[in-house]
């Protein structure tokens, strides 16, 4: 009979090493841990200076972007399907608004109040629907934008359709760039970190069966409602940045794009880790700035794209990515 | 009276949009967000049989039902079967298959006044003292016919078994020994289907546009919601309530409130009661 062979994946020696040794000794041993989590962080930090202002303009928006996946990813790994970040990000926008110009607050206390209260507001509105699972929550996040931008259409609050310029910006783009690129490393660390500790169990439990959290006595709705907190507030300083880096508030901030964009992005980067929405969102994001040359077919190619990377790849490039890192592949025979 | 009557007219035009949303949904799980995007489609597919092939009427729309069907048997084989399970990969799919189809048409230039069809009965009747043309009343009658036939379709045949039995379970419908891939591909081209003859029913009262796929959408999950995701009467009563609430808003608050209803609705039950007023079946699972 033929010899058949079957791909077999194996830890690389070096990750074996450096999973289970804490006292790391070479200097390849550190170079591998330490690689993919400092350069990126490196590149972050040196690049902005070199971009002009157009490619500044981007890379905001890819961090905003990347601040949304994040807290896309958070409450997805928490059970929480979220269809709507534009719910956060807007929220987070007339907050500013409500502060900047009604109370004249400044902007380092503007920044961190709205996100603070959008993350209470949300997590007031969302309470009483933390109950629901799966595509029933995903349902009524993706309604709620939508339902609150028709009410300022209809009711005109806060500037209506024309929404309200002259918010006070920061006093130089390139310190609004490097509050939101220092902001999103530091989220995605911290909820790296938050989802490893025992708090983060407790959420990553819920996820995996609700039931038995509950039967250990432990209360689901009250750990949700907290999980809608955190991610509703980083949605929320999304939104506060970008209000004070355009210096504008419109309806616009409660637009689809902002919930789609996220979800594309950690569906592309990977569900689950956090690095998979991040890197998701630094592709997507640049991408659909290159294909705005080509007008009106843009969003029907980038569709395209979208698809066919999940098909080639639906754990995402991330997990795919970090497999190449850590294993390697021998051929063994099917028995 | 004709508040009443126009009620009715749009009520089930709305359950036309979410029957076939709600059928696949109920069957294989699947949201199916692509499903304005391949309504609007099917009208094209009448256009350009009409007006490029120049076919006679029947055939063109007969034409077009198949090939939705096709479009929807072929979107399952292709783009979802490899996503199958991973919900975020089969939400994130279907949308953006349907934002793709609908943006491309909109390049493509497929909007404008040119771009409607023609009515299948000409002529106008009056019923009660409202003047009513008779394509409302073909609107009507292929709810009708199709909510019916839907339900006895579902109920008293084998493949209608095949589709409840998947709806409960899954893995004990495939342990007895239906091909849950097989079931799942068939409701999405009848799916597709119906929505191709909600298509031929509702489009010859205006012109078609891209972006009337993503109203198609957003109406079709209100009424699914509000109904029941998976039930054939939740989509009359879903209809009806959001049909009528429309209306009534439009006349008390002013037209721009009108698209508040739905949104409201779908928040409201989905707080209250949300597996909507009809469905039943998954109630311990929607929420714990």
């Amino acid at each position: 009979m033929e010899k058949r062979l079957r791909k077999k994946r194996l830890d690389r020696g070096v990750k074996a090493r450096t999973d289970t040794i804490f006292m790391v000794a070479s200097f390849k041993d550190i170079t591998y841990l330490l690689s993919p989590r400092v350069l990126p962080v490196l590149f972050f930090l040196v690049i902005p200076p070199f971009l002009g202002p157009y490619s500044e303009k981007v890379f905001f928006h890819a961090c905003v972007y990347g601040l949304l996946a994040l807290s896309f990813d958070f409450l997805a790994s928490c059970g929480l399907f979220s269809l709507g970040q534009s719910l956060f990000f807007g929220i987070g926008c007339y907050f500013v608004g409500i502060y900047d110009h009604f109370l004249g607050l400044p902007i380092y206390l503007s920044i961190p109040f709205s996100s603070l209260s959008t993350g209470l507001l949300c997590a007031a509105l969302l309470s009483p629907v933390v109950r629901l699972r799966g595509v029933y929550f995903a349902m009524i996040t993706l309604m709620l934008p939508m339902l609150l931008m028709r009410l300022i259409e209809a009711t005109g609050v806060m500037g209506g359709t024309h929404g309200m310029p002259g918010i006070t910006g920061f006093p130089n783009e390139i310190l609004g760039l490097y509050l939101g690129i220092v902001s999103f490393l530091f989220f995605l660390f911290f909820l790296r970190k938050l989802m490893g500790s025992d708090y983060g169990l407790v959420l990553k439990a819920i996820k995996e069966d609700d039931r038995c959290v509950m039967s250990s006595a432990i209360n689901i709705y009250w750990y949700k409602a907290q999980a809608v907190f955190i991610g509703a507030s980083i949605g929320g300083f999304a939104g506060a940045i970008t209000t004070h880096h355009f210096q504008f508030i419109g309806m616009s901030s409660f637009a689809l794009d902002y919930s789609i964009l996220p979800l594309a992005a950690t569906a592309l980067g990977g569900q689950g880790g956090f690095a998979g929405a991040a890197l998701g969102s630094m592709i997507l994001v640049p991408l659909s700035e290159v294909l705005r040359e080509l007008g009106g077919l843009r969003m029907a190619l980038y569709c395209l794209i979208l698809v066919a990377s999940i098909l080639a790849l639906p754990e995402g490039i991330f997990h795919f990515l970090s497999r190449q890192y850590s294993q390697f592949y021998t051929e063994a025979e099917v028995d | 009276m004709s508040l009443l009557i126009y009620g009715l007219i749009t009520s089930v035009t709305l359950a036309l949009y979410a029957v076939g949303f709600s059928l696949v949904y109920g069957v294989s799980g699947i949201a199916n967000f692509a499903h304005g995007a391949i309504y609007i489609l099917s009208g094209y597919f009448i256009w350009m049989g009409l007006n490029l092939l120049h076919l006679p009427y029947w055939l063109s729309f007969s034409l077009s039902i198949f090939l939705t069907a096709f479009l929807g048997f072929s979107l399952y084989w292709i783009l979802l079967y490899r996503v199958r399970g991973i919900p975020l990969a089969e939400l994130v799919t279907t949308f953006a298959t349907g934002v793709a189809i609908l943006e491309f048409m909109t390049w493509a230039g497929f909007s404008g006044i040119r771009f409607s069809l023609p009515p299948i009965l000409n002529g106008s009747v009056e019923i009660f003292g409202v003047f009513l043309d008779l394509q409302r009343l073909v609107v009507l009658a292929s709810g009708v016919v199709l909510v019916v036939g839907l339900y006895l379709f579902v109920h008293h045949t084998k493949v209608g078994l095949a589709f409840r039995a998947l709806a409960q379970s899954e893995r004990t419908a495939l342990s007895i020994g239906i091909e849950s891939d097989w079931v799942g591909s068939l409701s999405m081209a009848l799916g597709s289907a119906i929505s191709a003859v909600a298509a031929v029913a509702v489009l010859p009262l205006g012109i078609m546009e891209p972006t009337i796929g993503y109203e198609v959408l957003i109406y079709a999950l209100a009424v699914a919601i509000v109904g029941g995701l998976e039930s054939t009467p939740g989509m009359v009563i879903g209809g009806l309530l959001i049909g009528y609430g429309q209306l009534i808003t439009a006349k008390l608050f002013g037209p721009k409130w009108m698209i508040i209803v739905p949104l409201s609705m779908i928040v409201l039950v989905l707080g209250i009661k949300p597996s909507g007023i009809f469905g039943k079946s998954k109630e311990l699972e929607e929420r714990v």
